[in-house]
């Protein structure tokens, strides 16, 4: 049992020390010792993680402090682990995607001058990720989530002299900070409030406030559940790219591949998913919040898979995927299915890493061509990709069988079963999301491994299937990514999450989905009386006559619904309009609080105008001592004459 | 053990003593004798300072080694000093910088040299007085003459337009605490001829006189912090100082201010501070939004970081005039934090200065390429200024926010802007300057840091992560002190 607490302060620890080696002494060791040594923590650190899983399933849940990181007041903020179910499965998910981008990383990054450095930045972004997801408190939980978003910083921009990689980490940076503005407000209402930011003992005390109401706007009282719900997923909006602050995500796919599948896909943007689970206890006093969940998550899964069908990038296909499967994951949460959003986010992990690094094999044997109009055929130069690609992809639209199926079909259900304001949208959204993703995906994998091909020869005589250090991974991704859903009795409908998940009693979606639920054959075999099930082979149906067909078809709908091709094109215009309304705004806001309210008000005006009126006095006063005798002495007859003139008057 | 030495003199006049030495030494000639002088007095002032630290009892809300002699005797003056949680880490960080603007300077300045260690060494003494005195006189006397060296460093070895930077200073600062001296006599008045502080703080006072007290006393420390309006001096010194000048600048004589609500405003018209608070909190807010736009929109390097500086500042008179623990001791965090970011920073800006002689951002692009070392330490000291949790510009802030939601949710959310405008002025300076490709053959020609700016960095860096990593040695000398102001605060003097 002591043994075990050890291990806990190993799982992050590992990773932080194969960062630091990699990062401080990587030009000593060489390219092969930085990723050995990395490779070698990773493994220590999923050998831990796996071992304390175990034990966390036997029932050994722990809660305590690594040591007091600052005592203000009364309070003592700690940093600690809470070790359960849920976090025990967040640690595994991370260290195991980690190790596999570990090692892909090999291939990919190979010859790159920044080898040591990258290996260094995932290393220590698991270990911040790691921080995060084992946090007894929220002070803990937002020190991993501002130093992920600085890893990714870090990452996105890794090929530093490119303008668009730099543009886009301080894009990430800075969206990112807006949610973590509201996120801050939020932990600060739960210290204000409970007195403490040890989860425990918030979520002990939250009930006996949740009929308090406060007053941020003078005469409005709100609920103080809601607002502290809504300010903490103010922060899981940053973090996991929700509309309207999705933004970041897919430029973020300026970073190298590796880092796209890990951070932007698997581990990081699923913060936010994991946090508000964490959190189910407060989100459950609010159906305010969940219905916001359920509102923002359908639009960022609608509308964000409507626009990966225009995308031609691979990569950025790949990445309004991962905004609209972030999106279901938002409105399970919602659905107050917290089970079932991380079951998601756990499958979806999977999958999408396949996807990204497989996008990345062929990024690679295309000499970092990201562009699909320039691809095609590739099935036949790359077998291994291709078919592990396929796996996820149709894991990725949901078909029965592989565990995105399992995973999205029951977030679908659940949506149909909540009962609170906002679900009827979000059911909306979803169902049809369906029928796009299907559309999108089997476009992409068209586009890239089928048809005719369209690259130059140059590039085609050099096609060839990745090496091991890539095909390995995706190998073994693509394991869960087929088997992880048939573990959904236990993860869902069993006792699996134990108390780390609550679900308020009229919440009911999850309790309805579990009376109906008859094992996963039965899932599989109702699935196909079920709408999603004919949206879904609809949308592969369609994506196959569109694009292995009729080819000429999509070139036709786009010159007929060319302002709704434009509209999808330019992503909404939601970043022309963000980087003219905020960005420029709050330039101009600068400049002239600094040329009018410092330069000429503060410093023209009231500094300078005060120099100018003593410089005025004096001269003025100058004046009186000219140094002509006959001025002094007219001076001192007009004295004696007014002194004289007093005298007599007053006598 | 050391009971009844006398610490606190010897900290005060051992740098003093040793940088009149450093001037002995003459002209140029002996440049490196001066030097290494310099550098041995400033080291040994910050060992003499240690047992402040290690001997402080932190259970103890009052002063300690405390020193009283007469001194005046004519008009009650004393040469009183004395130490609490508040000053106490104030001392120490001033001893902590002193080495590092030394080591600073050894190669980039070379006319008048003994004249420039000299003044930094001075300098350190005489703020170590302000911080230790307990008597206005005294007080007052080293607090005006903080003034001389930096108006001579200034003056003397600043940029281009540093004479009209020197007077600003100067007369901006002076003009401020002249006030404060009418106010100390008044109070010698009313308290039948006394000079001493501690009196002070027991003074029962009226409303009226507590107003005007208060506002003689902010003119004073408001134009040290300085908080927005009488801010305008800071940029123009800090364009023109010479590295060395803006890191003390800086790290220490803006946390004179901060010292001085305190020692004096908050204790001794604690009913005027808390009637005033809305002033107070609404001007430094418009500190932390109004500054941090106008950072945003800089394009010489040292104003942007000088304006930064504004901007995070008002988080510390934020914190005071919020009257709760968090307020108070977050601010105590932020000032201290402040003086290693804000050092660092004008610090990494003086050593791309150095080479390519200019701040400004335009001039330069790609510096990653050349200087990779520097850009590490660089970005880990931009992001600590953009109060990244684990560096220690995070504490502070985050707990001024957390004061501040307890007394208003506005307060807190602008306060809380900061996390979005910190972030966006100073990496946004960051990309420019450091990423990138090789903007000109000038930035082509840049070489990695030295040895000797490797070790001050390596120091600063250690201080920025120690603090954000570990903060609680730091919070727990305050504790007896804050919670013994806050009593005080909430008892009635009128």
């Amino acid at each position: 049992m002591i043994e075990i607490q050890k291990l806990y302060l190993l799982v992050p620890l590992a990773p932080l020390v194969g960062a630091l080696i990699a990062g401080f002494f990587g030009r000593l060791i060489g390219t092969v010792w930085s990723h050995r040594v990395a490779i070698i923590m990773m493994l220590v650190c999923l050998a831990a993680s796996i071992t304390i899983f175990t034990d966390v399933s036997k029932g050994n849940i722990y809660n305590g402090s690594v040591y007091t990181w600052m005592t203000a007041g009364v309070t003592n903020f700690e940093i600690g682990f809470l070790i359960d179910q849920l976090s025990a499965t967040m640690m595994v998910v991370v260290s195991f995607v980690s190790l596999m981008v570990h090692i892909y990383t090999i291939g990919y990054m190979q010859g790159d001058p920044g080898y040591q450095r990258f290996f260094s930045y995932i290393s220590l972004f698991t270990f911040a990720m790691l921080m995060l997801v084992m946090a007894n408190n929220f002070l803990q939980l937002f020190f991993g989530w501002e130093a992920v978003g600085l890893v990714s910083y870090l990452l996105i921009g890794f090929w530093y002299t490119r303008p668009t990689a730099v543009y886009a980490n301080l894009k990430a940076f800075l969206v990112n900070r807006v949610g973590d503005f509201g996120f801050l407000l939020g932990i600060g209402m739960v210290l204000m409030y409970f007195g403490t930011l040890d989860y425990v003992t918030v979520f002990a005390q939250a009930p006996q406030i949740a009929t308090q109401t406060i007053e941020i706007i003078p005469g409005l009282p709100w609920m103080l559940m809601s607002v502290i719900c809504i300010l903490l997923f103010i922060g899981a909006m940053g973090k996991s790219a929700q509309f309207p602050l999705h933004v970041w995500l897919p430029d973020s796919m300026e970073g190298p591949t590796p880092i796209s599948a890990l951070i932007h896909a698997a581990t990081m943007v699923t913060a936010g998913i994991f946090m508000v689970a964490r959190m189910s206890p407060l989100f459950e006093l609010s159906d305010t919040a969940l219905t916001v969940m359920l509102v923002i998550g359908g639009i960022t899964t609608l509308f964000m898979a409507l626009v990966a069908i225009v995308q031609n990038d691979i990569k950025r296909v790949v990445a309004y995927s991962t905004l609209s499967q972030l999106g279901y994951m938002t409105v399970a949460l919602g659905a107050s299915a917290y089970s079932v959003a991380i079951f998601h986010l756990m499958t979806h992990a999977f999958f999408k890493a396949v996807l990204f690094l497989g996008a990345g094999s062929v990024i690679i044997a295309m000499h970092h061509e990201q562009d699909m109009r320039k691809m095609g055929g590739l099935k036949k130069y790359m077998p291994i990709t291709y078919w592990t690609m396929f796996i996820a992809a149709l894991a990725n639209t949901g078909a029965p069988g592989l565990s995105g199926f399992f995973s999205k079909d029951s977030i679908i259900e659940a949506v149909y079963f909540a009962e609170i304001p906002g679900a009827n949208f979000a059911y909306l959204c979803v169902l049809i999301t369906v029928f796009v993703t299907a559309f999108y995906t089997f476009r992409m994998l068209f586009m890239t491994f089928h048809g005719s091909p369209h690259m130059d020869e140059h590039t085609k005589e050099h096609l060839h299937e990745s090496p091991w250090v890539v095909t390995l991974p995706l190998i073994v991704l693509v394991i869960p990514a087929i088997g992880a859903g048939w573990l959904i009795e236990s993860i869902l409908f069993g006792d699996y999450f134990g108390n780390s998940i609550q679900i308020g009693l009229q919440h009911e979606a999850v309790a309805k989905m579990s009376a109906q639920f008859h094992g996963v054959w039965g899932m599989m075999s109702h699935t196909i009386t079920t709408i999603p099930f004919w949206f879904l082979l609809g949308g592969i149906f369609t994506a196959w006559y569109f694009y292995m067909v009729k080819t000429d078809l999509p070139g036709k709908i786009k010159q007929v619904f060319g302002p709704v091709y434009t509209l999808l094109d330019r992503k909404y215009y939601i970043d022309e309009f963000y980087s003219w309304f905020f960005a420029g705004g709050a330039r101009a806001l600068g400049r002239g609080f600094w040329k009018y309210g410092d330069v000429k008000i503060i410093d023209g005006f009231f500094v300078n105008g005060a120099a100018r009126i003593v410089v005025w006095i004096a001269m003025l006063i100058r004046r009186f001592q000219s140094g002509y005798i006959y001025h002094y002495a007219f001076t001192m007859i007009v004295g004696v004459f007014v002194l004289l003139s007093l005298w007599l008057y007053r006598t | 053990m050391l009971l009844g030495f006398p610490l606190l003199s010897l900290v005060i006049w051992l740098p003093i003593f040793i940088g009149i030495l450093v001037f002995a030494t003459g002209g140029d000639r002996n440049a490196r004798l001066a030097k290494w002088l310099a550098l041995a007095g400033s080291v040994l002032s910050l060992l003499v300072a240690i047992p402040l630290y290690a001997q402080f009892d932190s259970i103890m809300s009052g002063m300690q080694f405390i020193e009283y002699h007469a001194w005046i005797e004519r008009f009650n003056v004393h040469y009183h000093l004395g130490v609490d949680g508040i000053s106490m880490p104030l001392i120490l960080l001033n001893c902590f910088i002193t080495p590092l603007v030394v080591i600073a300077g050894w190669q980039v300045i070379n006319n008048r040299v003994s004249q420039y260690m000299g003044a930094f060494l001075v300098m350190s003494g005489i703020v170590n007085g302000v911080f230790s005195s307990l008597d206005a006189i005294l007080f007052y006397v080293f607090w005006e003459a903080s003034l001389i060296p930096m108006f001579l460093i200034i003056g003397v070895w600043g940029g281009p337009n540093r004479v009209y930077a020197a007077i600003k200073f100067f007369l901006y600062t002076l003009m401020g605490s002249l006030l404060m001296l009418v106010a100390f006599i008044y109070l010698y008045n009313v308290s039948g001829g006394s000079f001493s502080i501690l009196d002070y703080h027991k003074l029962p006072l009226p409303l009226a006189p507590q107003i005007l007290i208060f506002i003689a006393f902010l003119l004073a420390f408001a134009v040290k912090v300085p908080m927005w309006p009488v801010h305008t001096w800071l940029p123009d010194a800090h364009v023109e100082a010479p590295t060395g000048g803006s890191i003390v600048l800086a790290a220490i004589l803006l946390k004179l201010g901060g010292y001085g609500f305190l020692r004096f405003s908050l204790p001794i018209v604690p009913d005027a501070s808390q009637y005033l608070s809305g002033m107070m909190i609404g001007l430094s807010l418009i500190a932390v939004v109004y500054i941090g736009l106008v950072a945003l929109v800089q394009a010489d390097m040292k104003k942007l970081i000088a304006y930064s500086s504004v901007s995070h500042m008002g988080f510390v008179t934020l914190g005071f005039f919020l009257f709760n623990a968090y307020g108070i001791e977050g601010a105590m965090v932020q000032m201290i934090s402040h003086g290693f970011i804000s050092g660092a920073m004008f610090l990494c800006v003086g050593v791309m200065y150095d080479r390519l002689h200019s701040r400004q951002i335009s001039d330069y692009g790609g510096v990653a390429n050349k200087m990779p070392i520097f850009s590490v330490f660089f970005m880990l000291f931009a992001m600590a200024n953009a109060g990244l949790p684990g560096t220690s510009g995070f504490v502070g802030e985050f707990m001024v926010i957390m004061a501040a939601i307890k007394v208003n949710f506005w307060y807190a959310f602008f306060a809380a802007t900061t996390l979005i405008f910190g972030a966006a002025y100073t990496l946004w300076m960051y990309k420019r300057v450091v990423f990138g490709a090789v903007a000109s053959s000038k930035v082509e020609g840049l070489v990695d840091v030295t040895g000797r700016e490797i070790l001050i960095l390596t120091i600063l860096a250690a201080a920025v992560l120690w603090m954000g990593v570990y903060p609680l040695p730091l919070t727990e000398v305050m504790h007896a002190t804050v919670d013994d102001l806050l009593a005080h605060l909430s008892r009635s003097k009128l």
